[in-house]
C-alpha cells in the first residue's frame, strides 16, 4: 500500500506564497513604470534596469559569498527593492550612484538584518536616503517630463513642484505668484511634473493600489491613513491661511506621497501587524511628512517620515494589539 | 447581508463533493474494533470480556467519571478480545474487538420507523438517558453531551444554539442529516430545550446549504421556539464561540464557557442522536460518515456502525485512489491525519477525507515576511506570528499574556501563511506547555 503522509492540521493551504505577493507588487508597479518610461524615456529605462539588476545581483553575491546561504532572489523581493529604489531616484543619476544605492539598500537595509522579512527599515528608502545625504546635488536635479526622453545624463532638468514652492517662498515672492509656476492639478495627477522616476504619475500609482487591494496583497489601512493625515494636516493649515499654505490636494499629489503611502510605507516587514497599529503608523507618517515640508529644510519629506515611523513599528506592535475576541463584552442584544 | 462572526475567518474552497449523495447504509463488517476512548474525558471501563455474547446496543464499556461516556456494542456477536489497537490518534489504545454474528438488537430498543414527537420524560430523566446512551458531541469535538446539559450552579441557559454550520470544506454528513432526518432532529432539539429549560433554539446553517435552510425552516414552523439562522459561508463558523457570536451577537469571554453568555451549543447530529436515545431508547452505535476527496470515485455519505474499519467505507466509495497521499479523519482544516486505513470509525468521525499526493504535503517554510495575514484571519483576534515565535523560543509567560490559550486551533493562520510557516503546530505546543504551567499554579 501507499505510504501515508501524516502531519498535524490544517491539511490544506491557501496557495498563497512569498513569490505571489512579491510578483504581485511588481505587477502593481508596472503602471507607474510605464508612466516613468513615457515621461522620462531612456533615463528611466537605464536607471530602473540598473537598480533592479544591481539589487538582485548584490543579494545573490551576499548570500553566496558572505552568508553562504541558498539563493532567495527567485522570490522577487530583491527585484521589488530594486524597482522601488529606482522609483525614488532622478532619471539622470549616474550609474555609479545607483550601484552604491543598491548596495546600501540590499546590503545594509536588508541582508545585514537577516534578509527577507527581517529588515526594520524599508530597504529601498535606506538606499535612497543614504544617497540623498551623500550626493545631495545629483539627487536633487530633476529631469523635466517629456522634455528629453532620448537623453540620460544630459537630460534637461528643472524643479519639482514642491521645490518651486519652497524656494519661491524663501525668496520672499508672494504665495499666489509662486503657485502660479506649478503645474495644474490634472498635470500633477497624470504625472506631468519634475520628480523621481516613479513618484510622479498619481493615476498609475492608484491603479497599482487598486490591484494590490483586489489581490489582497495589502489592506487599505496604511495608504489611507498616510494620505488622510497629509490631507487633514495640510487642509487645516490651508484653511487657517490659504495665502501661505498650499491646498491638501497639491500636497497629496506631489513629492512622492502616493508612492510612499502605497508602496513604501506598506513594506511588510517594516510596518505594524495590527489594523489599529497600521492606522497609527500611517497617521504618524502623514504628520511627520507635513512637519518636514512645512517647517523643515527639505521640500518633501515622506522618505524620512517613513523611516522614522519604521523605528516605531516594534513599539507599536508591542503596545497596540489586535482587538481580541470576547475582550469587550457586547451588549446583550 | 447575512450574519457571520465578527473577527477574522477564511473561505477555503468548499469542495462539498458529496452534498447531493443520499446517505447509504454500509453493510455491517465481520469484525468491529470499538475503542474505549472515543470522547473527551476519561476512557470507558470495559464491562465485557473475551467470549461474551453481545447484542447491538448492549453496554460494553461504562463511564468512569463526570466527563466520560458509556460505550455500547455496535453489532451483535462475540467479544473476540480486549486489546490495544491503532486508532485515529495514531497511538495504540484499548479497544473491544467483536466478531459479528447476525444483527440482533437489544430488545429495549424501539426499531420502528415511526416518528415519535411526544416528549414524555422529565428534564432530569432526559439528561440521565442521554448520559446512559453514550451521546457525545458529534460535530467532532466528542464532548459528553450530558455534561453540557448540566449548567453549573448559578448559570442560566437562555438560548440553545444548534450547529448546522458544517464549515469544514468537503464534509456533508450534517447537511445530509438535516435533509433526511430533519424532523427527528428537530424533535431532538425540542428534547434538548426541555432538558435545558429554555424556550428558544436557533439553528445556524451556512448559506451554501440553501436546500437544508429551506427544508428545516419549513419543518421548524411545526415546532415552537425553533428558528433557523442562515449564515454567510465563513470558516471557522462552526467553532462554538464563533457560532454564538454569529447567531446572537454575544462574545464568550476569554477562558469562559458559552453558558457565561447564556448559550449552550449542540450539533445537529447530536440533536438527532438525542432524539434516538430519548424517544427510541437507542444508544449511539452508528453515525453518518462522509467519505470524500478529489480523486475518490464515488464520494458519498454512509451510515456506519461505530468500530467499522475505514477501509470498508473506502471500498464502498470505489476503493483507495492511486494518487492517495494522506487520509484525514475529519475535515481538512481540523481533522487528524490517519496512519492506517484500518483505524475504526468512532463517535467523532464526521468524515474521511482522502487527499491526493499533490496537495498532501506542506510547502517549504520561508521567513516570516510580517504580511500580517495571520493576524487578519485569526477568529480569536490573536497574533499567530508572535505566538509561534514565543513558543519557538519557549517564552511561556509572554505566550500566556498574549492569550495563547484562547486559540481554538482552527488552522486559519497556517492555511493563510504565504511562507507556509507551521504557525498552529507551534501554537499547539505552546498551549500544551502554558496549560500545564497554569494548572500547576492553581494546585
Amino acid at each position: 500500500m501507499n505510504r501515508l503522509i501524516v502531519s498535524p492540521s490544517p491539511h490544506v493551504h491557501s496557495g498563497d506564497s512569498v513569490k505571489k505577493n512579491m510578483y504581485g507588487v511588481i505587477i502593481a508597479l508596472l503602471p507607474a513604470l510605464a508612466a516613468s518610461l513615457w515621461f522620462f524615456g531612456l533615463g528611466a529605462l537605464i536607471v530602473t534596469l540598473t537598480s533592479v539588476v544591481a539589487c538582485v545581483l548584490f543579494e545573490f553575491l551576499i548570500q553566496k559569498y558572505i552568508l553562504k546561504q541558498p539563493a532567495s532572489i527567485g522570490d522577487g523581493s530583491a527585484a521589488v527593492t530594486g524597482l522601488l529604489l529606482a522609483f525614488n531616484l532622478p532619471t539622470n543619476i549616474p550609474l555609479g550612484i545607483i550601484l552604491i544605492g543598491s548596495a546600501v539598500a540590499i546590503g545594509i537595509g536588508k541582508m545585514s538584518f537577516g534578509g527577507l522579512g527581517q529588515n526594520p527599515f524599508n530597504p529601498a528608502l535606506v538606499g535612497r536616503v543614504f544617497l540623498l545625504i551623500s550626493f545631495p546635488v545629483q539627487m536633487t536635479s530633476w529631469p523635466l517630463p517629456l522634455a528629453s526622453r532620448a537623453s540620460y545624463l544630459d537630460a534637461t532638468t528643472g524643479a519639482t513642484p514642491l521645490s518651486v514652492m519652497k524656494e519661491g517662498l524663501a525668496t520672499g515672492r508672494p504665495f499666489s505668484e509662486v503657485m502660479g509656476d506649478v503645474p495644474s492639478y490634472l498635470d500633477l495627477f497624470l504625472g506631468v511634473m519634475g520628480g523621481s522616476a516613479g513618484e510622479i504619475a498619481g493615476v498609475a500609482l492608484v491603479i497599482g493600489l487598486i490591484y494590490m487591494l483586489w489581490t489582497k496583497i495589502i489592506t487599505w489601512h496604511i495608504p489611507v491613513a498616510v494620505v488622510g493625515a497629509v490631507a487633514a494636516f495640510t487642509g487645516v493649515l490651508h484653511l487657517i491661511d490659504p495665502a501661505a499654505y498650499a491646498s491638501p490636494l497639491f500636497h497629496v499629489l506631489t513629492g512622492g506621497v502616493l508612492l510612499g503611502a502605497i508602496f513604501m510605507a506598506t513594506d511588510y516587514s517594516s510596518s505594524p501587524m495590527s489594523v489599529k497599529g497600521m492606522l497609527v503608523y500611517g497617521v504618524g507618517i502623514g504628520v511627520i511628512t507635513v512637519l518636514i515640508r512645512t517647517y523643515g529644510s527639505y521640500p518633501e519629506g515622506i522618505s524620512f517620515a517613513i523611516l522614522i515611523m519604521n523605528m516605531f513599528t516594534p513599539l507599536i506592535d508591542k503596545y497596540i494589539k489586535p482587538k481580541r475576541f470576547g475582550e469587550v463584552i457586547k451588549s446583550k442584544a | 447581508m447575512l450574519k457571520t462572526f465578527s473577527l477574522g475567518g477564511i473561505h477555503p474552497a468548499e469542495n462539498k463533493l458529496s452534498a447531493g449523495s443520499p446517505v447509504e447504509v454500509l453493510p455491517i463488517p465481520a469484525v468491529v474494533s470499538v475503542p474505549v476512548s472515543q470522547h473527551i474525558g476519561a476512557p470507558g471501563e470495559p464491562v465485557v470480556k473475551k467470549g461474551d455474547a453481545v447484542k447491538v446496543g448492549q453496554l460494553i464499556a461504562k463511564t468512569t467519571g463526570f466527563v466520560s461516556s458509556n460505550i455500547h456494542s455496535p453489532v451483535s456477536g462475540i467479544v473476540d478480545k480486549v486489546d490495544e489497537i491503532l486508532d485515529a490518534s495514531g497511538y495504540k489504545r484499548k479497544a473491544i474487538i467483536i466478531k459479528t454474528d447476525g444483527d440482533v438488537w437489544d430488545e429495549h430498543i424501539d426499531l420502528s420507523p415511526e416518528l415519535k414527537r411526544d416528549i414524555t420524560l422529565s428534564a432530569e430523566e432526559i439528561v440521565k438517558r442521554i448520559g446512559e446512551a453514550g451521546i457525545v458531541g458529534l460535530g467532532g469535538a466528542t464532548f459528553p453531551a450530558q455534561v453540557k446539559l448540566s449548567p453549573p450552579p448559578g448559570k442560566v441557559c437562555e438560548v440553545l444554539i444548534i450547529n448546522g454550520v458544517e464549515c469544514e470544506p468537503y464534509l456533508t454528513s450534517d447537511h445530509r442529516l438535516m435533509l433526511e432526518k430533519g424532523e427527528a432532529m428537530l424533535v431532538g432539539v425540542q428534547i434538548l430545550m426541555k432538558a435545558l429549560n429554555v424556550n428558544k433554539a436557533i439553528i445556524g446553517i451556512e448559506n451554501n446549504k440553501k436546500d437544508a435552510i429551506a427544508h428545516i425552516e419549513k419543518l421548524a414552523a411545526g415546532f415552537t421556539g425553533i428558528t433557523v439562522q442562515p449564515l454567510k459561508v465563513q470558516y471557522p463558523q462552526g467553532g462554538e464561540k464563533q457560532l454564538i457570536d454569529a447567531c446572537i451577537n454575544r462574545q464568550v469571554p476569554s477562558g469562559k464557557l458559552p453558558i457565561e453568555v447564556g448559550a449552550v451549543v449542540h450539533n445537529v447530529g447530536t440533536a438527532y442522536a438525542v432524539y434516538e436515545a430519548v424517544q427510541k431508547n437507542k444508544p449511539l452505535v452508528e453515525r453518518i460518515v462522509t467519505l470524500t476527496g478529489l480523486s475518490v470515485k464515488k464520494p458519498g455519505n454512509y451510515l456506519v456502525r461505530i468500530g467499522t474499519p475505514i477501509s470498508a467505507i473506502i471500498e464502498a466509495a470505489g476503493g483507495l485512489p492511486e494518487d492517495t497521499g494522506k487520509i484525514v479523519g475529519g475535515g481538512p482544516m481540523m481533522g487528524k491525519a490517519l496512519t492506517s486505513i484500518e483505524v475504526p470509525v468512532t463517535k467523532g468521525t464526521s468524515g474521511i477525507l482522502i487527499l491526493p499526493k499533490k496537495i498532501a504535503s506542506r510547502g517549504i517554510v520561508e521567513n516570516c515576511i510580517r504580511c500580517s495575514k495571520c493576524v487578519s484571519v485569526c477568529a480569536m483576534g490573536l497574533s499567530p506570528y508572535l505566538l509561534m515565535t514565543l513558543a519557538e523560543k519557549a517564552i511561556w509567560d509572554m505566550a500566556e499574556e498574549e492569550k495563547i490559550m484562547d486559540c481554538i486551533e482552527c488552522g486559519s493562520c497556517s492555511y493563510t501563511c504565504p511562507s507556509s510557516r507551521p504557525l498552529l503546530d507551534y501554537i499547539r505546543l505552546g498551549k500544551g506547555k502554558v496549560g500545564q504551567i497554569m494548572r500547576s499554579r492553581t494546585k
